[in-house]
């Protein structure tokens, strides 16, 4: 398996599309800190400016790498499932329309190995454009911005919240927050994975993933009890910005924060739960699917 | 002689389409067997069901003695191919695609192992272009070399002359002809053209619409002199059984139960009488004149109409 993976990935490597989304990420998180090294105190103004009578803020020391990161998180990874169905989606249907897929399922490698190796390229494909939005989003802003306490502006219920996290408590929430969405761009994936079993070209299975993520998204966002309690919990996208829940840190009773703690984290292992049952269903669906698949391209 | 390839009965239904129609047919170790037919014929179906792209709807396939669906990395191991044209990955240069496919036969790879398989189709001075830059010809002796990398006892050819010049036909040619003579390969080629196969193989099987049309020696059954005969009578199994055992068993032809039978057409009033000796009730008899006609009539029905009113 590991021999397969290699070569898929090598494959990957020599796609100049494959630097598409690097290019795409750089250029975003670039223009951010572009943004906000030039003009960061007017949106400072912008977003404190209901709750600026209550609290004094030093609003020079709260844009910062940390909060830059979370900044950029917010907006980016609701982009990057496209960046991802753009691999994943031409997994299968990629070799299909190039024609290799017949000359690849002559050889003695079960279609099993091979959507398995699809799936783990994919994933370190993932994994690898997390790593890179790290550094840019991450570790570059901590360079251009320096590191300080980080203050998340949060909408609870019906009000207004700022939490504050300090210095030394931020990074592994970092960490935590990644992995949890190399998680669910996992799932993305497998969708786009799933989607590629069944084209011949690799547009069809791309444009397919971006539509079900757009209209499940729209979904996830109506609140209307109906939906709210019988499809939200099954969608996927209900999940996806689920690795805000690692800045959310917990307070006690008076409402003072408590250092290394998670407000909710049952909630996070449920919305993990959910995630990685999508993988498991649509990956046992590619399968299934791809080994009854008469190979006529 | 051992048995490379047996195919027992093999059927393929596509929805309202049935693409093969209870096929079955042998390949002797050391044979080019030609695999003719038209486009649509039911050729490249049979071919992808051989190497498992298809599953069939009814039948088997063994190669080597072996079921290819039951053991099918075993067999694979043993088995090369191109199917249609050679498609590979445009975007790596033919040492990087060969080396791919050599480690996915399961090889260890070398750069000696490459460059070596490399030199043998022709291409080793282009080993470090990408293969968009590479004519179909180059990338036709390509497909070869990834077929052949991992010396297996089976080769199967889905129209490897496709899209070739004049003088990569002829090597293709002889490249099939070297891979049975000097280096002992099974080759099973696939083609729509007559000539093509008459020049290659020693065995062939024609296939029309699915279903096995003559499979035999191709020196015999394109003997000038011989027509082929189709034959009705009033009870076909009681007819064949009494032909069997009689001197005319040899000129029988494979015909799914019907009677046809291959012969030197001034043979045919003898064959008659004996037949009505024999007590066989004849329907009609009805010349098909030479092979080459005959398959010039499945490829364009006009044609046949002509040479049978001549």
């Amino acid at each position: 398996m590991w021999n397969l993976l290699q070569i898929e990935l090598y494959k990957i490597s020599k796609r100049p599309r494959t630097y598409i989304s690097f290019i795409a990420i750089s250029a975003i998180v670039g223009i951010f800190q572009f943004a906000f090294k030039a003009d960061g105190q007017s949106y400072m103004n912008l977003i404190l400016q209901s709750v600026q009578d209550s609290f004094e803020l030093d609003k020079s020391k709260a844009i910062n790498g940390y909060f830059m990161c979370y900044i950029i998180l917010n907006t980016l990874l609701i982009q990057v499932p496209i960046l991802v169905a753009l691999v994943a989606g031409d997994a299968i249907s990629g070799e299909a329309n190039m024609g290799t897929l017949r000359l690849l399922l002559t050889k003695p490698i079960s279609r099993t190995q091979i959507i398995l190796v699809k799936f783990a390229a994919s994933v370190v494909y993932t994994i690898g454009l997390l790593i890179w939005m790290a550094v840019m989003a991450l570790f570059l802003s901590l360079l251009i911005f320096g590191a300080d306490d980080m203050l998340i502006f949060r909408v609870k219920g019906d009000e207004s919240q700022i939490l504050q996290i300090t210095k030394d408590d931020i990074m592994w929430r970092y960490f935590a927050a990644f992995g949890y969405a190399a998680v669910a761009l996992t799932v993305i994936a497998a969708l786009a994975l799933l989607l590629s079993v069944f084209a011949e070209n690799s547009i069809g299975p791309i444009i397919a993933t971006v539509c079900i993520v757009i209209v499940c998204t729209v979904i996830s966002n109506i609140n209307v009890p109906i939906i709210d309690n019988n499809v939200k919990p099954w969608l996927f996208t209900s999940y996806l910005v689920g690795w805000k829940g690692f800045f959310y840190i917990g307070t006690t009773e008076e409402g003072v924060p408590i250092k290394g703690s998670i407000e909710n984290w049952p909630a996070i292992r449920n919305s993990l739960n959910i995630l990685l049952a999508h993988i498991v269903i649509l990956l046992g669906a590619t399968m299934y699917i791809f080994k009854k698949k008469d190979i006529l391209s | 002689m051992s048995v490379i390839l047996q195919v027992n009965h093999l059927s393929k239904q596509f929805n309202h389409l049935k693409a093969v129609d209870d096929l079955s047919f042998t390949v002797n170790e050391g044979d080019v067997y030609g695999f003719l037919g038209q486009n649509g014929a039911g050729k490249s179906t049979t071919i992808r069901m051989m190497l498992t792209l298809i599953a069939p709807s009814a039948g088997s396939i063994d190669i080597l003695g072996k079921n290819v669906y039951e053991h099918r990395n075993e067999v694979l191991r043993q088995v090369g191919a191109v199917i249609e044209r050679p498609d590979l990955y445009k975007y790596l240069s033919a040492y990087d695609n060969l080396a791919i496919f050599a480690k996915l036969s399961g090889l260890k790879v070398t750069k000696q192992l490459i460059m070596d398989q490399l030199e043998k189709v022709g291409l080793h001075t282009r080993a470090k272009s990408k293969v968009k830059t590479y004519s179909q010809g180059m990338k036709q002796r390509l497909g070869i070399a990834i077929a052949l990398v991992h010396d297996p006892k089976l080769i199967i050819l889905d129209e490897p002359t496709n899209g070739l010049d004049p003088q990569g036909i002829a090597d293709m040619r002889n490249l099939i002809i070297s891979l049975s003579k000097d280096l002992g390969k099974t080759v099973i080629v696939s083609s729509h053209l007559l000539s093509e196969i008459e020049q290659m193989a020693n065995r062939m099987i024609i296939i029309h619409k699915g279903k096995k049309i003559t499979e035999g020696d191709v020196k015999q059954m394109m003997d000038p002199a011989k027509t082929i005969v189709d034959i009705a009578t009033i009870d076909d199994a009681h007819s064949l059984g009494l032909i069997q055992t009689s001197i005319y068993a040899d000129l029988l032809q494979a015909n799914d139960g019907g009677i046809r039978m291959q012969m030197d057409k001034n043979n045919i009033p003898a064959m008659i009488h004996w037949m009505s000796q024999a007590g066989i009730q004849i329907l009609s008899v009805q010349p098909r004149h030479s092979l080459e006609d005959y398959f010039l009539s499945l490829t364009n029905p006009a044609n046949y109409v002509e040479s049978a009113s001549n």
